[in-house]
C-alpha cells in the first residue's frame, strides 16, 4: 500500500499539485485520472521519488520515503518497477538485454542461468517469447509497452507505475495492455498506479480512481460511482470524452461508406 | 555561469556517490573505452600524419638562412609535435568527435527517460553512465596522444623526404637531437587533463538537456565549444605551470 500525504509542488510560480492526499491499494489498479496538464505525471514522479514535493510526504507499506535516508529510499526504489510514457527501453540494448538488466543490477549474485529463466518467463508472460533478439527499434509501439511491463516486473517488484500505459496505442492494443497490467496486478498482487486520461482505461481496469483538476484532488471512488459522481469538472471530463469516442466512430462510418 | 560552475561541481560529487560495484564500472569502462578510444585511432591517425607533413612542409618553406643545418626542420617538428600538436590538436578533434558523442547520446537518454529508469531502479545513473566515460577517456587519450605524437613525426619524414625539403638522415638527426624526455611527460599529463575535460563538460551537458532533439543538438554543440575553450585555456595553464 502507497500513501500519500497533503503533496504540494510549485515549478517558478505554476502550482502544479496543491495538497494531495490519498491511499493506493495492494492488489488493485490505482488511477489516477484527469486531462493533459493537470498534474497526474508530477505526481506519479513526487510517488517515485523523481520529483521532490515541496511539501508532503509518501509512504511505502508504513516505510516513509520522502526526506528519508538514501539506502532506506534505495531500498524501497529496488522494488518499483514502471512503465514509462514512451516505454523508455535503453536502446543500444535488445529486448532480452532490457528486461534482464534490471537482474543484472538489482541481484548480481543470481545465477546466469535463473536470471534467464525469470526473463523468458516474463517475456512469456507479455506475450513477446520471440522477441528476444530484436532492438527496440524494430518492435512497434505496442511491444515496446510490453516490453517495459516485463523489465517492470522482471526483479518482482512490489510496485508498479505506469505512465500513460496506452498513449500513441490503437484501442484494441491499448485493451490488451490494460488486462495485462490488471492481470499482473492480481497475481503479483503488488500496488498499482496508472496515470490515465483513458475513460476506456478506467472501465475497464478502474478498481480505485482519484481524479486530479487543477493539481487537486476532486474526487474519489471505483468504477462504479464514478459515472454518478456530482463533481462537475468530472461529468465534464467524462462527457468530452464521450463526445471524443462519439466523433471518433463517425468519422469512421463515413470512412467506411465513402470507401464502399 | 557561476551557477553553471557549481552545478558542474555538484554533478562531479555525484558520480562518487552509491556509485554501483566495481565490476559493473570496469565491464562499462572496457566498453566506453573501445567507444572512445579504438573508434577514435583512424581520425586521429589521419589528422596526427597530416599535421606532421605540414609542419614539416612549413618549417622548411620558412627555413631559408643557409648557416642553419636542415636538420632543424625535423627538430622542430619534434618539438611542435610533442609539446603542443599531439596532446593539443588531438584533443581538439576529439572533443568534437568524442564529446559531441557523449553529450548527444546522454541528452538522448535523457529526454527519452532512459536515465529516469535507472533512477527509478535505485541506479545512481550520473555514476553508472558518467563514470566509466571519464575513466575510459583518462586511459585513452594519452594512448591516443601517443600515438598522435608517433605518426605526426613519421608525417613530417614522408612530407620532408618525398619533397625533397631534407634528407631522411638529416631528418632523423634532427628528431634525435637535444631530446628532453620531460616534454612527453608534460604532453601525456596535459592529454589526461584534455580528456577530464572534455569527457565531464560533455557528459555534464548532455545529463542536463531537457526538451526535445532540438536540445539535443544544442547541448552537443555546446559540449564541444565549451570542451575546445576549456582544453584551450587549460593547455596555456599547464604550460604555465609546468614548463
Amino acid at each position: 500500500m502507497i500513501e500519500i500525504h497533503n503533496i504540494h509542488k510549485t515549478f517558478g510560480e505554476v502550482k502544479v499539485l496543491d495538497g494531495i492526499s490519498g491511499v493506493f491499494e495492494t492488489g488493485k489498479t490505482n488511477l489516477l485520472l484527469g486531462a493533459s496538464g493537470t498534474g497526474k505525471s508530477v505526481l506519479l514522479k513526487c510517488i517515485v521519488g523523481l520529483v521532490k514535493p515541496d511539501i508532503g510526504s509518501v509512504t511505502f507499506d508504513g516505510t516513509y520515503f520522502t526526506n528519508n535516508k538514501l539506502d532506506i529510499r534505495q531500498e524501497i526504489r529496488r522494488k518499483i518497477g514502471m512503465l514509462f510514457q514512451g516505454s523508455a527501453l535503453f536502446d543500444s540494448m535488445t529486448v532480452e538485454e532490457n528486461v534482464v538488466f534490471p537482474l543484472k543490477m538489482l541481484a548480481p549474485d543470481m545465477a546466469k542461468s535463473e536470471r534467464m529463466d525469470r526473463v523468458n518467463f516474463c517475456l512469456k508472460r507479455v506475450g513477446l517469447e520471440n522477441a528476444n533478439k530484436k532492438m527496440p527499434s524494430e518492435i512497434s509501439g505496442g511491444m515496446k509497452k510490453r516490453v517495459g511491463i516485463a523489465r517492470a516486473i522482471a526483479p518482482n517488484c512490489t510496485y508498479l507505475f505506469c505512465d500513460e500505459p496506452n498513449s500513441g496505442l490503437d484501442p484494441l492494443t491499448s485493451y490488451k495492455i490494460d488486462e495485462l497490467i490488471k492481470e499482473i496486478t492480481e497475481e503479483l498482487n503488488i500496488t498499482t498506479i496508472i496515470v490515465t486520461h483513458d475513460m476506456n482505461s478506467v472501465i475497464e481496469i478502474g478498481d480505485n480512481i482519484m481524479f486530479l483538476y487543477q493539481g487537486k484532488k476532486l474526487w474519489e471512488g471505483n468504477r462504479d460511482e464514478i459515472m454518478d459522481a456530482d463533481v462537475k469538472e468530472l461529468q465534464e471530463f467524462i462527457f468530452a470524452n464521450r463526445l471524443m469516442r462519439d466523433a471518433k466512430k463517425v468519422e469512421e462510418e463515413e470512412s467506411r461508406e465513402q470507401s464502399a | 555561469m557561476l551557477q553553471h560552475f557549481g552545478k558542474y561541481l555538484l554533478f562531479m560529487s555525484s558520480l562518487f556517490t552509491r556509485s554501483e560495484s566495481p565490476r559493473i564500472i570496469f565491464n562499462r569502462t572496457i566498453d566506453e573505452a573501445i567507444l572512445i578510444g579504438i573508434n577514435s585511432i583512424v581520425i586521429v591517425a589521419i589528422v596526427s600524419t597530416f599535421i606532421g607533413a605540414v609542419t614539416c612542409v612549413q618549417v622548411s618553406y620558412n627555413l631559408n638562412n643557409a648557416f642553419i643545418p636542415r636538420s632543424t626542420i625535423g627538430f622542430m617538428v619534434r618539438e611542435m609535435t610533442i609539446l603542443e600538436l599531439a596532446p593539443t590538436i588531438t584533443s581538439i578533434v576529439l572533443a568534437g568527435k568524442v564529446g559531441s558523442s557523449i553529450a548527444g547520446g546522454l541528452g538522448t537518454m535523457q529526454i527519452t527517460e532512459q536515465v529516469d529508469a535507472l533512477e527509478v531502479m535505485g541506479i545512481n545513473s550520473a555514476s553508472y553512465l558518467v563514470l566509466p566515460k571519464v575513466i575510459a577517456s583518462l586511459l585513452m587519450f594519452p594512448l591516443l596522444v601517443i600515438l598522435a605524437m608517433f605518426l605526426s613525426i613519421a608525417g613530417g619524414y614522408i612530407a620532408g623526404t618525398v619533397s625533397g625539403a631534407l634528407t631522411a638522415q638529416e631528418y632523423i638527426s634532427g628528431i634525435r637531437e637535444d631530446f628532453i624526455a620531460y616534454n612527453i611527460i608534460f604532453a601525456l599529463i596535459k592529454s589526461v587533463v584534455f580528456a577530464f575535460l572534455i569527457s565531464t563538460i560533455s557528459s555534464f551537458r548532455g545529463y542536463y538537456t531537457s526538451g526535445g532533439a532540438l536540445e539535443v543538438g544544442a547541448a552537443s554543440t555546446t559540449a564541444v565549444t565549451n570542451g575546445v575553450i576549456a582544453v584551450l585555456i587549460a593547455d596555456f595553464v599547464c604550460a604555465q605551470l609546468l614548463l
